[in-house]
Protein backbone atom coordinates (compact mmCIF):
# COMPACT_ATOMS: atom_id res chain seq x y z
CA UNK A 1 0.00 0.00 0.00
CA UNK A 2 2.52 2.43 0.83
CA UNK A 3 4.16 1.83 -2.64
CA UNK A 4 1.08 2.38 -4.19
CA UNK A 5 0.86 5.76 -2.25
CA UNK A 6 4.21 7.21 -3.27
CA UNK A 7 2.92 6.26 -7.13
CA UNK A 8 -0.60 7.48 -7.10
CA UNK A 9 0.39 10.66 -5.07
CA UNK A 10 2.98 11.06 -8.03
CA UNK A 11 0.68 10.74 -10.48
CA UNK A 12 -2.07 13.20 -9.17
CA UNK A 13 0.67 16.09 -8.08
CA UNK A 14 1.45 15.84 -11.86
CA UNK A 15 -1.84 16.74 -12.34
CA UNK A 16 -2.53 18.85 -10.41
CA UNK A 17 -0.27 21.74 -9.11
CA UNK A 18 -1.66 22.84 -5.75
CA UNK A 19 -0.61 19.18 -4.06
CA UNK A 20 2.37 19.47 -1.83
CA UNK A 21 3.71 16.65 0.34
CA UNK A 22 5.02 16.73 3.97
CA UNK A 23 6.72 14.09 5.62
CA UNK A 24 7.42 13.60 8.95
CA UNK A 25 11.02 12.12 8.24
CA UNK A 26 10.19 8.81 7.27
CA UNK A 27 9.63 7.18 3.60
CA UNK A 28 13.73 6.87 2.88
CA UNK A 29 13.90 6.66 -0.88
CA UNK A 30 9.97 5.79 -1.19
CA UNK A 31 9.62 9.66 -2.38
CA UNK A 32 12.53 9.56 -4.43
CA UNK A 33 10.62 10.13 -8.00
CA UNK A 34 8.12 12.83 -6.00
CA UNK A 35 11.17 14.90 -5.25
CA UNK A 36 13.09 14.84 -8.70
CA UNK A 37 9.55 15.69 -10.06
CA UNK A 38 8.91 18.52 -8.41
CA UNK A 39 11.23 19.35 -4.84
CA UNK A 40 9.65 22.08 -4.33
CA UNK A 41 6.51 20.58 -3.73
CA UNK A 42 8.02 17.97 -1.14
CA UNK A 43 9.17 19.14 2.05
CA UNK A 44 10.36 16.80 5.24
CA UNK A 45 9.10 18.23 8.33
CA UNK A 46 11.43 16.62 10.47
CA UNK A 47 10.17 14.39 13.50
CA UNK A 48 7.86 17.31 14.22
CA UNK A 49 4.41 15.97 14.10
CA UNK A 50 2.60 18.91 15.53
CA UNK A 51 3.93 21.35 13.44
CA UNK A 52 3.63 19.33 10.56
CA UNK A 53 -0.07 19.21 10.95
CA UNK A 54 -0.08 22.86 11.68
CA UNK A 55 1.76 23.77 8.94
CA UNK A 56 -0.44 21.66 6.63
CA UNK A 57 -3.47 23.77 7.74
CA UNK A 58 -1.88 27.28 7.06
CA UNK A 59 -0.62 25.90 3.12
CA UNK A 60 -4.73 24.96 3.21
CA UNK A 61 -5.85 28.05 4.44
CA UNK A 62 -3.23 29.70 1.53
CA UNK A 63 -4.31 27.79 -1.66
CA UNK A 64 -2.39 24.93 -1.46
CA UNK A 65 -3.47 20.65 -1.22
CA UNK A 66 -0.98 19.07 1.60
CA UNK A 67 -0.46 15.87 2.15
CA UNK A 68 1.01 14.36 4.87
CA UNK A 69 2.64 11.26 5.51
CA UNK A 70 3.86 9.27 8.60
CA UNK A 71 3.48 6.38 10.90
CA UNK A 72 -0.20 6.28 12.49
CA UNK A 73 0.14 7.05 16.08
CA UNK A 74 2.19 9.87 14.82
CA UNK A 75 -0.14 11.59 12.61
CA UNK A 76 -2.83 10.88 14.61
CA UNK A 77 -2.69 11.10 18.52
CA UNK A 78 0.45 12.72 18.43
CA UNK A 79 -1.07 15.57 16.74
CA UNK A 80 -5.04 15.46 17.93
CA UNK A 81 -5.54 18.88 18.97
CA UNK A 82 -3.45 20.24 15.82
CA UNK A 83 -6.11 18.04 13.86
CA UNK A 84 -8.80 19.12 15.51
CA UNK A 85 -8.10 22.91 15.28
CA UNK A 86 -6.13 23.05 12.04
CA UNK A 87 -7.49 20.99 10.01
CA UNK A 88 -11.39 20.23 11.09
CA UNK A 89 -12.49 23.70 12.86
CA UNK A 90 -10.51 24.99 9.69
CA UNK A 91 -12.44 22.56 7.37
CA UNK A 92 -8.98 22.66 6.00
CA UNK A 93 -8.15 20.77 2.47
CA UNK A 94 -5.91 18.15 4.06
CA UNK A 95 -5.31 15.10 3.51
CA UNK A 96 -3.86 12.95 6.42
CA UNK A 97 -2.25 9.62 5.50
CA UNK A 98 -0.99 7.46 8.31
CA UNK A 99 0.93 4.19 7.11
CA UNK A 100 1.60 0.94 9.35
CA UNK A 101 -1.54 1.14 10.62
CA UNK A 102 -3.71 -1.08 13.18
CA UNK A 103 -0.63 -3.70 14.16
CA UNK A 104 1.38 -3.19 10.84
CA UNK A 105 4.13 -2.76 12.64
CA UNK A 106 3.64 -5.42 15.23
CA UNK A 107 6.89 -5.98 16.46
CA UNK A 108 7.59 -2.05 17.21
CA UNK A 109 5.39 -2.65 19.69
CA UNK A 110 2.28 -0.59 21.53
CA UNK A 111 4.23 2.66 20.94
CA UNK A 112 3.65 1.84 16.88
CA UNK A 113 0.42 0.18 17.25
CA UNK A 114 -2.65 2.35 16.57
CA UNK A 115 -5.73 0.97 17.59
CA UNK A 116 -7.63 4.10 18.55
CA UNK A 117 -6.79 5.97 15.49
CA UNK A 118 -10.14 5.82 14.03
CA UNK A 119 -12.10 6.50 18.00
CA UNK A 120 -10.43 9.41 18.52
CA UNK A 121 -10.63 10.79 14.70
CA UNK A 122 -14.60 9.71 14.86
CA UNK A 123 -15.10 12.40 18.22
CA UNK A 124 -14.07 15.24 15.82
CA UNK A 125 -16.66 16.88 13.21
CA UNK A 126 -16.12 17.41 9.68
CA UNK A 127 -13.38 14.25 8.84
CA UNK A 128 -13.94 11.49 6.76
CA UNK A 129 -11.84 8.50 7.67
CA UNK A 130 -11.16 5.96 5.07
CA UNK A 131 -9.66 3.16 5.66
CA UNK A 132 -8.97 0.76 2.21
CA UNK A 133 -8.47 -2.76 2.32
CA UNK A 134 -6.50 -2.77 -1.00
CA UNK A 135 -4.18 -0.64 -3.33
CA UNK A 136 -7.05 -0.23 -5.51
CA UNK A 137 -9.48 1.24 -2.77
CA UNK A 138 -6.86 3.41 -1.77
CA UNK A 139 -6.20 4.59 -5.39
CA UNK A 140 -9.40 5.53 -5.81
CA UNK A 141 -9.77 7.07 -2.78
CA UNK A 142 -6.76 9.27 -3.23
CA UNK A 143 -7.78 10.63 -6.14
CA UNK A 144 -11.23 11.54 -5.34
CA UNK A 145 -10.47 12.68 -2.04
CA UNK A 146 -8.23 15.26 -3.06
CA UNK A 147 -10.47 17.07 -4.88
CA UNK A 148 -13.43 17.53 -2.10
CA UNK A 149 -13.78 20.21 0.62
CA UNK A 150 -12.60 19.59 4.40
CA UNK A 151 -9.98 17.47 5.61
CA UNK A 152 -9.46 13.70 5.04
CA UNK A 153 -7.93 10.95 6.96
CA UNK A 154 -7.11 7.62 5.11
CA UNK A 155 -5.36 4.89 7.29
CA UNK A 156 -3.32 1.97 4.78
CA UNK A 157 -1.34 -1.03 5.77
CA UNK A 158 2.49 -0.96 4.58
CA UNK A 159 3.32 -3.35 2.30
CA UNK A 160 2.63 -6.46 0.43
CA UNK A 161 -0.64 -6.16 1.08
CA UNK A 162 -2.66 -8.26 -1.98
CA UNK A 163 -5.33 -6.47 -3.57
CA UNK A 164 -8.86 -8.17 -2.38
CA UNK A 165 -11.12 -6.13 -5.06
CA UNK A 166 -11.52 -7.21 -8.65
CA UNK A 167 -9.66 -4.99 -10.74
CA UNK A 168 -13.21 -4.09 -12.12
CA UNK A 169 -14.40 -2.52 -9.35
CA UNK A 170 -15.22 1.16 -9.70
CA UNK A 171 -14.17 2.22 -5.88
CA UNK A 172 -16.23 5.43 -4.29
CA UNK A 173 -15.41 7.31 -1.06
CA UNK A 174 -18.37 6.18 1.03
CA UNK A 175 -19.53 3.57 -0.76
CA UNK A 176 -19.03 -0.16 -0.05
CA UNK A 177 -17.54 -2.62 -2.30
CA UNK A 178 -18.91 -6.91 -1.98
CA UNK A 179 -15.46 -8.44 -2.12
CA UNK A 180 -17.13 -11.66 -2.17
CA UNK A 181 -21.34 -12.51 -2.21
CA UNK A 182 -22.90 -14.89 -0.26
CA UNK A 183 -26.17 -15.07 1.38
CA UNK A 184 -25.90 -16.57 5.08
CA UNK A 185 -23.72 -13.90 7.13
CA UNK A 186 -22.84 -10.99 6.47
CA UNK A 187 -19.64 -9.56 7.56
CA UNK A 188 -18.58 -5.77 7.06
CA UNK A 189 -14.89 -4.79 7.33
CA UNK A 190 -12.47 -1.88 7.09
CA UNK A 191 -8.73 -2.59 6.38
CA UNK A 192 -6.22 -5.39 4.75
CA UNK A 193 -7.84 -7.24 7.43
CA UNK A 194 -10.04 -8.44 5.60
CA UNK A 195 -8.16 -10.97 3.50
CA UNK A 196 -8.27 -12.85 6.96
CA UNK A 197 -12.12 -12.80 6.08
CA UNK A 198 -11.94 -14.04 2.71
CA UNK A 199 -9.74 -16.77 3.78
CA UNK A 200 -12.32 -17.56 6.83
CA UNK A 201 -15.22 -17.47 3.91
CA UNK A 202 -13.60 -20.41 2.25
CA UNK A 203 -13.25 -22.35 5.33
CA UNK A 204 -16.65 -21.40 6.68
CA UNK A 205 -18.26 -23.07 3.02
CA UNK A 206 -16.34 -25.40 2.93
CA UNK A 207 -16.41 -27.06 6.61
CA UNK A 208 -20.05 -25.71 7.27
CA UNK A 209 -21.42 -24.83 4.26
CA UNK A 210 -22.36 -21.64 5.08
CA UNK A 211 -22.01 -18.65 2.55
CA UNK A 212 -20.55 -15.36 3.97
CA UNK A 213 -20.82 -12.19 1.86
CA UNK A 214 -17.66 -10.37 2.82
CA UNK A 215 -17.83 -6.35 2.06
CA UNK A 216 -15.69 -3.70 2.67
CA UNK A 217 -16.78 -0.82 4.28
CA UNK A 218 -13.80 1.18 3.02
CA UNK A 219 -13.88 3.61 5.85
CA UNK A 220 -16.15 4.84 8.84
CA UNK A 221 -17.12 8.09 7.69
CA UNK A 222 -19.01 8.84 5.58
CA UNK A 223 -20.78 5.24 6.49
CA UNK A 224 -22.24 3.90 3.40
CA UNK A 225 -26.10 3.89 4.66
CA UNK A 226 -27.88 3.41 1.44
CA UNK A 227 -25.97 0.07 1.28
CA UNK A 228 -26.71 -0.86 5.24
CA UNK A 229 -30.50 -0.46 4.26
CA UNK A 230 -29.83 -2.59 1.20
CA UNK A 231 -28.30 -5.57 3.43
CA UNK A 232 -30.85 -5.59 6.10
CA UNK A 233 -33.83 -6.46 2.99
CA UNK A 234 -31.24 -8.98 2.53
CA UNK A 235 -32.21 -10.79 6.08
CA UNK A 236 -29.15 -12.08 7.03
CA UNK A 237 -29.34 -14.73 10.18
CA UNK A 238 -25.80 -12.87 11.60
CA UNK A 239 -23.98 -9.58 11.13
CA UNK A 240 -20.19 -9.68 11.64
CA UNK A 241 -18.07 -6.46 12.16
CA UNK A 242 -14.12 -7.54 11.06
CA UNK A 243 -11.56 -4.17 11.83
CA UNK A 244 -7.70 -4.43 13.29
CA UNK A 245 -8.74 -1.95 15.84
CA UNK A 246 -10.14 -1.99 19.15
CA UNK A 247 -14.36 -1.50 19.75
CA UNK A 248 -14.21 1.79 20.69
CA UNK A 249 -15.08 4.52 18.26
CA UNK A 250 -14.18 1.71 15.49
CA UNK A 251 -16.12 0.12 12.57
CA UNK A 252 -18.22 -2.21 15.41
CA UNK A 253 -19.43 0.83 17.28
CA UNK A 254 -20.24 2.64 14.30
CA UNK A 255 -22.76 -0.01 13.02
CA UNK A 256 -23.97 -1.33 16.30
CA UNK A 257 -24.97 2.28 16.79
CA UNK A 258 -26.68 2.72 13.23
CA UNK A 259 -28.13 -0.59 14.14
CA UNK A 260 -29.03 0.68 17.24
CA UNK A 261 -30.64 4.12 16.35
CA UNK A 262 -32.52 2.09 13.10
CA UNK A 263 -34.32 -0.08 15.97
CA UNK A 264 -32.62 -3.49 13.69
CA UNK A 265 -30.28 -4.57 16.51
CA UNK A 266 -32.86 -7.43 17.39
CA UNK A 267 -33.54 -8.54 14.42
CA UNK A 268 -30.01 -10.71 13.74
CA UNK A 269 -27.07 -11.91 15.95
CA UNK A 270 -24.13 -9.42 15.99
CA UNK A 271 -20.91 -10.30 16.47
CA UNK A 272 -17.90 -7.64 16.60
CA UNK A 273 -14.47 -8.53 15.84
CA UNK A 274 -11.83 -6.04 17.07
CA UNK A 275 -8.48 -6.15 19.02
CA UNK A 276 -9.20 -6.04 22.93
CA UNK A 277 -8.70 -2.73 24.73
CA UNK A 278 -5.19 -3.37 26.45
CA UNK A 279 -1.89 -2.76 25.43
CA UNK A 280 -0.50 -5.87 23.64
CA UNK A 281 2.94 -7.26 24.91
CA UNK A 282 3.78 -10.74 23.74
CA UNK A 283 4.56 -9.36 20.30
CA UNK A 284 5.82 -10.99 16.91
CA UNK A 285 4.96 -10.29 13.56
CA UNK A 286 1.43 -8.81 12.25
CA UNK A 287 0.19 -12.86 11.42
CA UNK A 288 1.43 -13.81 14.82
CA UNK A 289 -0.39 -11.23 16.72
CA UNK A 290 -3.32 -11.86 14.55
CA UNK A 291 -3.44 -15.22 15.50
CA UNK A 292 -2.76 -14.72 18.62
CA UNK A 293 -5.95 -12.15 19.48
CA UNK A 294 -8.36 -14.80 17.40
CA UNK A 295 -7.94 -11.97 14.43
CA UNK A 296 -6.65 -14.72 11.94
CA UNK A 297 -8.88 -16.40 9.47
CA UNK A 298 -9.09 -19.01 12.20
CA UNK A 299 -9.73 -16.69 15.11
CA UNK A 300 -13.06 -15.33 12.89
CA UNK A 301 -13.79 -18.54 11.46
CA UNK A 302 -14.47 -19.85 15.35
CA UNK A 303 -15.72 -16.64 16.54
CA UNK A 304 -18.80 -17.10 14.06
CA UNK A 305 -18.88 -20.64 14.69
CA UNK A 306 -19.43 -20.06 18.16
CA UNK A 307 -22.49 -17.33 17.44
CA UNK A 308 -24.62 -19.30 15.06
CA UNK B 1 6.88 49.35 4.47
CA UNK B 2 8.05 52.71 4.71
CA UNK B 3 11.42 53.79 5.01
CA UNK B 4 10.88 56.91 6.76
CA UNK B 5 8.72 57.35 9.77
CA UNK B 6 7.58 60.89 9.97
CA UNK B 7 6.90 62.31 13.18
CA UNK B 8 3.56 63.05 11.73
CA UNK B 9 3.14 59.29 12.28
CA UNK B 10 3.98 58.73 15.22
CA UNK B 11 1.56 61.58 16.79
CA UNK B 12 -1.36 59.37 14.91
CA UNK B 13 -0.42 56.01 15.93
CA UNK B 14 -0.18 57.65 19.59
CA UNK B 15 -2.87 58.53 19.27
CA UNK B 16 -4.76 55.98 18.19
CA UNK B 17 -3.03 53.69 20.79
CA UNK B 18 -5.05 56.19 23.28
CA UNK B 19 -8.44 55.92 21.89
CA UNK B 20 -8.17 52.05 20.88
CA UNK B 21 -7.00 51.29 24.69
CA UNK B 22 -9.83 53.26 26.32
CA UNK B 23 -12.00 51.03 23.69
CA UNK B 24 -10.27 47.91 24.86
CA UNK B 25 -10.84 48.48 28.99
CA UNK B 26 -14.59 49.68 28.15
CA UNK B 27 -15.23 46.35 26.43
CA UNK B 28 -13.58 44.53 29.03
CA UNK B 29 -15.46 46.23 32.00
CA UNK B 30 -18.81 46.13 29.90
CA UNK B 31 -18.65 42.42 28.62
CA UNK B 32 -16.38 41.14 31.53
CA UNK B 33 -13.49 39.43 28.73
CA UNK B 34 -10.64 39.14 30.46
CA UNK B 35 -7.35 39.17 29.44
CA UNK B 36 -7.12 43.12 29.65
CA UNK B 37 -3.57 42.84 30.88
CA UNK B 38 -2.22 41.15 27.60
CA UNK B 39 -4.27 43.21 25.56
CA UNK B 40 -2.59 46.21 26.71
CA UNK B 41 0.73 45.18 26.08
CA UNK B 42 -0.02 43.99 22.76
CA UNK B 43 -2.06 46.82 21.20
CA UNK B 44 0.59 49.21 20.20
CA UNK B 45 2.40 46.27 18.19
CA UNK B 46 -1.21 45.70 16.41
CA UNK B 47 -1.29 49.27 15.69
CA UNK B 48 2.04 49.76 13.51
CA UNK B 49 1.19 46.22 12.16
CA UNK B 50 -2.37 47.43 10.71
CA UNK B 51 -0.87 50.96 10.14
CA UNK B 52 2.07 50.70 8.97
CA UNK B 53 3.30 46.93 7.79
CA UNK B 54 0.95 44.91 6.39
CA UNK B 55 -0.46 44.79 2.91
CA UNK B 56 -3.96 43.69 3.72
CA UNK B 57 -6.61 45.98 2.18
CA UNK B 58 -9.87 45.91 4.70
CA UNK B 59 -12.23 46.02 1.32
CA UNK B 60 -10.37 43.20 -0.30
CA UNK B 61 -9.49 41.46 2.70
CA UNK B 62 -9.51 37.85 0.69
CA UNK B 63 -6.91 38.89 -1.74
CA UNK B 64 -4.71 36.04 -2.64
CA UNK B 65 -1.49 37.88 -2.34
CA UNK B 66 -2.32 39.77 1.11
CA UNK B 67 -0.34 39.89 3.74
CA UNK B 68 -1.15 36.98 6.37
CA UNK B 69 -1.42 38.29 10.11
CA UNK B 70 -1.92 35.25 12.88
CA UNK B 71 -2.27 36.25 16.28
CA UNK B 72 -0.68 33.06 18.08
CA UNK B 73 -1.60 34.41 21.67
CA UNK B 74 -5.34 34.39 20.71
CA UNK B 75 -6.30 35.58 23.82
CA UNK B 76 -5.27 39.09 22.67
CA UNK B 77 -8.45 38.64 20.39
CA UNK B 78 -10.45 41.69 21.91
CA UNK B 79 -7.40 43.84 21.22
CA UNK B 80 -7.20 42.72 17.22
CA UNK B 81 -11.10 43.24 17.48
CA UNK B 82 -10.60 46.92 18.12
CA UNK B 83 -8.12 47.54 15.91
CA UNK B 84 -9.83 45.30 12.86
CA UNK B 85 -13.35 47.65 13.95
CA UNK B 86 -11.34 50.74 13.53
CA UNK B 87 -9.35 49.87 9.93
CA UNK B 88 -13.15 48.94 8.46
CA UNK B 89 -12.87 45.68 8.13
CA UNK B 90 -16.28 45.75 9.95
CA UNK B 91 -18.59 48.77 11.07
CA UNK B 92 -17.49 49.32 14.28
CA UNK B 93 -21.36 48.77 15.37
CA UNK B 94 -20.67 44.86 15.41
CA UNK B 95 -18.33 45.14 18.35
CA UNK B 96 -21.95 46.14 20.01
CA UNK B 97 -22.37 42.75 20.22
CA UNK B 98 -18.98 42.01 21.93
CA UNK B 99 -19.48 39.22 24.60
CA UNK B 100 -23.09 38.78 24.46
CA UNK B 101 -25.06 35.30 23.68
CA UNK B 102 -24.94 34.81 19.86
CA UNK B 103 -22.04 36.69 18.81
CA UNK B 104 -19.00 35.58 17.00
CA UNK B 105 -16.87 38.21 18.87
CA UNK B 106 -15.83 36.55 22.10
CA UNK B 107 -12.63 35.93 24.13
CA UNK B 108 -10.35 34.38 20.69
CA UNK B 109 -10.69 34.68 16.97
CA UNK B 110 -12.24 32.47 15.38
CA UNK B 111 -12.66 30.06 11.99
CA UNK B 112 -12.12 32.24 8.74
CA UNK B 113 -15.16 33.37 7.45
CA UNK B 114 -17.13 34.66 10.22
CA UNK B 115 -15.38 38.12 11.26
CA UNK B 116 -13.79 40.08 8.19
CA UNK B 117 -9.75 39.85 8.23
CA UNK B 118 -9.53 36.71 10.44
CA UNK B 119 -6.93 34.60 9.46
CA UNK B 120 -7.19 31.65 11.53
CA UNK B 121 -9.06 30.45 15.13
CA UNK B 122 -6.18 30.85 17.83
CA UNK B 123 -6.34 30.33 21.62
CA UNK B 124 -5.06 27.53 22.19
CA UNK B 125 -1.53 28.13 22.25
CA UNK B 126 1.59 27.03 20.17
CA UNK B 127 -0.82 26.58 16.70
CA UNK B 128 -0.64 29.70 15.20
CA UNK B 129 2.66 30.59 14.52
CA UNK B 130 3.16 27.21 13.14
CA UNK B 131 -0.02 27.70 10.85
CA UNK B 132 1.91 31.43 10.17
CA UNK B 133 5.20 29.29 9.28
CA UNK B 134 2.69 27.07 6.86
CA UNK B 135 1.68 30.09 5.07
CA UNK B 136 4.79 31.25 4.22
CA UNK B 137 6.43 28.07 2.82
CA UNK B 138 2.81 28.35 0.77
CA UNK B 139 3.83 31.51 -0.69
CA UNK B 140 7.35 30.30 -1.52
CA UNK B 141 5.97 27.30 -3.23
CA UNK B 142 3.70 29.33 -5.16
CA UNK B 143 5.79 31.98 -5.77
CA UNK B 144 3.56 34.92 -4.24
CA UNK B 145 4.78 37.57 -2.59
CA UNK B 146 3.13 37.88 0.62
CA UNK B 147 4.60 37.95 3.94
CA UNK B 148 3.37 35.96 6.99
CA UNK B 149 3.69 37.69 10.56
CA UNK B 150 2.69 36.20 13.90
CA UNK B 151 2.35 37.38 17.10
CA UNK B 152 3.46 35.47 19.98
CA UNK B 153 3.19 35.57 23.85
CA UNK B 154 6.24 35.01 26.10
CA UNK B 155 4.25 32.51 27.75
CA UNK B 156 3.10 30.53 24.49
CA UNK B 157 6.66 30.42 24.30
CA UNK B 158 6.60 27.28 26.83
CA UNK B 159 4.96 25.35 23.74
CA UNK B 160 6.87 22.87 22.31
CA UNK B 161 5.27 23.02 19.04
CA UNK B 162 6.44 27.06 18.97
CA UNK B 163 10.22 25.32 19.13
CA UNK B 164 9.44 23.05 16.03
CA UNK B 165 8.35 25.83 14.15
CA UNK B 166 11.36 27.85 14.71
CA UNK B 167 13.72 25.04 13.98
CA UNK B 168 12.22 24.13 11.02
CA UNK B 169 11.40 28.05 10.05
CA UNK B 170 15.15 28.54 10.37
CA UNK B 171 16.01 25.65 8.17
CA UNK B 172 13.85 27.06 5.81
CA UNK B 173 15.79 30.61 5.64
CA UNK B 174 11.98 32.07 5.26
CA UNK B 175 12.76 35.43 4.63
CA UNK B 176 8.63 36.64 4.22
CA UNK B 177 8.48 34.79 7.83
CA UNK B 178 8.35 37.14 10.86
CA UNK B 179 7.89 36.30 14.73
CA UNK B 180 6.85 39.14 17.04
CA UNK B 181 6.80 37.92 21.04
CA UNK B 182 4.71 40.22 23.16
CA UNK B 183 7.45 39.52 25.95
CA UNK B 184 5.08 41.13 28.80
CA UNK B 185 7.10 38.93 31.50
CA UNK B 186 4.19 37.40 32.80
CA UNK B 187 1.90 34.48 32.01
CA UNK B 188 -1.05 33.33 33.13
CA UNK B 189 0.05 32.27 37.30
CA UNK B 190 3.46 33.96 37.51
CA UNK B 191 6.93 35.26 35.84
CA UNK B 192 7.67 33.91 32.37
CA UNK B 193 10.94 34.05 32.63
CA UNK B 194 10.82 31.97 36.13
CA UNK B 195 7.83 29.00 35.34
CA UNK B 196 10.10 28.14 32.43
CA UNK B 197 13.86 28.88 31.36
CA UNK B 198 12.61 31.24 29.06
CA UNK B 199 16.04 33.32 28.99
CA UNK B 200 17.82 34.20 27.62
CA UNK B 201 15.17 34.07 25.18
CA UNK B 202 17.07 35.77 21.45
CA UNK B 203 20.05 33.81 21.81
CA UNK B 204 17.64 30.41 21.67
CA UNK B 205 16.02 32.19 18.62
CA UNK B 206 19.51 32.77 16.86
CA UNK B 207 20.59 29.66 17.82
CA UNK B 208 17.87 28.34 15.95
CA UNK B 209 18.64 29.82 12.57
CA UNK B 210 16.68 33.39 13.30
CA UNK B 211 17.43 36.99 12.89
CA UNK B 212 16.74 38.41 16.54
CA UNK B 213 16.22 41.82 17.76
CA UNK B 214 14.93 43.37 21.27
CA UNK B 215 13.14 46.41 21.38
CA UNK B 216 10.36 48.09 23.29
CA UNK B 217 7.65 46.64 22.27
CA UNK B 218 5.77 50.43 22.92
CA UNK B 219 7.79 52.88 21.21
CA UNK B 220 6.21 52.97 17.55
CA UNK B 221 9.78 54.34 16.39
CA UNK B 222 11.54 51.25 17.47
CA UNK B 223 9.22 48.62 16.22
CA UNK B 224 8.97 50.61 13.06
CA UNK B 225 13.20 50.47 12.31
CA UNK B 226 13.15 46.70 14.06
CA UNK B 227 10.50 45.41 11.09
CA UNK B 228 13.07 47.61 8.17
CA UNK B 229 15.74 45.47 9.79
CA UNK B 230 13.37 42.54 9.27
CA UNK B 231 13.10 43.06 5.86
CA UNK B 232 16.67 43.43 4.92
CA UNK B 233 17.46 40.16 6.05
CA UNK B 234 17.28 37.86 3.22
CA UNK B 235 18.59 34.65 4.55
CA UNK B 236 16.72 34.36 7.47
CA UNK B 237 12.92 34.60 9.52
CA UNK B 238 13.35 37.02 12.00
CA UNK B 239 12.03 37.55 15.36
CA UNK B 240 11.53 40.69 17.01
CA UNK B 241 10.84 40.11 21.03
CA UNK B 242 9.29 43.62 22.23
CA UNK B 243 9.49 44.03 25.47
CA UNK B 244 6.60 44.84 27.02
CA UNK B 245 4.56 46.02 30.21
CA UNK B 246 1.64 44.19 31.02
CA UNK B 247 -1.75 46.45 31.38
CA UNK B 248 0.75 49.17 29.71
CA UNK B 249 -1.43 52.59 29.75
CA UNK B 250 -2.93 52.31 33.02
CA UNK B 251 -0.92 53.38 36.34
CA UNK B 252 -2.72 50.37 38.55
CA UNK B 253 -3.03 47.37 36.29
CA UNK B 254 1.07 47.90 34.60
CA UNK B 255 3.13 44.98 35.85
CA UNK B 256 0.18 43.35 38.10
CA UNK B 257 -0.53 39.74 36.84
CA UNK B 258 -4.56 40.24 38.58
CA UNK B 259 -5.45 41.75 35.10
CA UNK B 260 -5.12 38.21 33.34
CA UNK B 261 -8.31 37.40 34.92
CA UNK B 262 -9.83 40.22 36.24
CA UNK B 263 -11.88 42.99 34.84
CA UNK B 264 -12.43 46.82 35.88
CA UNK B 265 -15.67 47.70 37.64
CA UNK B 266 -17.14 50.83 37.01
CA UNK B 267 -14.76 53.10 39.08
CA UNK B 268 -12.02 51.15 37.86
CA UNK B 269 -12.94 51.35 34.59
CA UNK B 270 -13.51 55.62 35.44
CA UNK B 271 -10.48 55.97 36.27
CA UNK B 272 -8.55 54.04 34.00
CA UNK B 273 -10.22 55.93 30.93
CA UNK B 274 -9.24 59.53 32.86
CA UNK B 275 -5.67 58.29 33.39
CA UNK B 276 -4.97 57.74 29.90
CA UNK B 277 -7.17 60.82 28.38
CA UNK B 278 -4.79 62.92 30.49
CA UNK B 279 -1.57 61.10 29.02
Amino acid sequence: MRNTFANEILRLAKERKDIVLLSGDIGNRMFDKFKEFDSNRFLNCGIAEANMMSIASGMALTGLRPIIYTITPFTTSRCFEQIKIGAAYHNANIVIVGTGSGLSYSELGPTHHSLEDIGILSTLPGIRILAPCDSLELSSQLEECISLEGPTYIRIGKKGEPNLNSLKTKSRIGRSNILKDGEDILLLGIGPILNEALKASEKLKKMHNINLCVVSMGGVEPLDEEFLLKMISKNYSCWVTLEEHGIHGGLGARINNWLSKKKFLKDFNVINIHTPNEFIHNLGNQSFVRESLGLDSNGILSQIISHV
Amino acid sequence: MIEFFSEKKQTELVALSSILRKRIIETSSRCKIPHLGSCLSCIDLLIYLYWVELSIDPKNSTCENRDRFLLSKGHGAPALFQVLAEKEFFPKEDLENFGKPNSVFHEHPPKPGLINGIEAATGSLGHGFPMALGMAISAKIQKKTFNSYALLSDGECNEGSIWEAALLGGKLKLNNLFAIIDYNKWQATGRSKEIMALEPLAAKWESFGWHSQEINGHDFREIHESLFKAHQEIEKPSVIIAHTVKGKGVSFMEDDNNWHYRTPNEDELNLALKEISQR
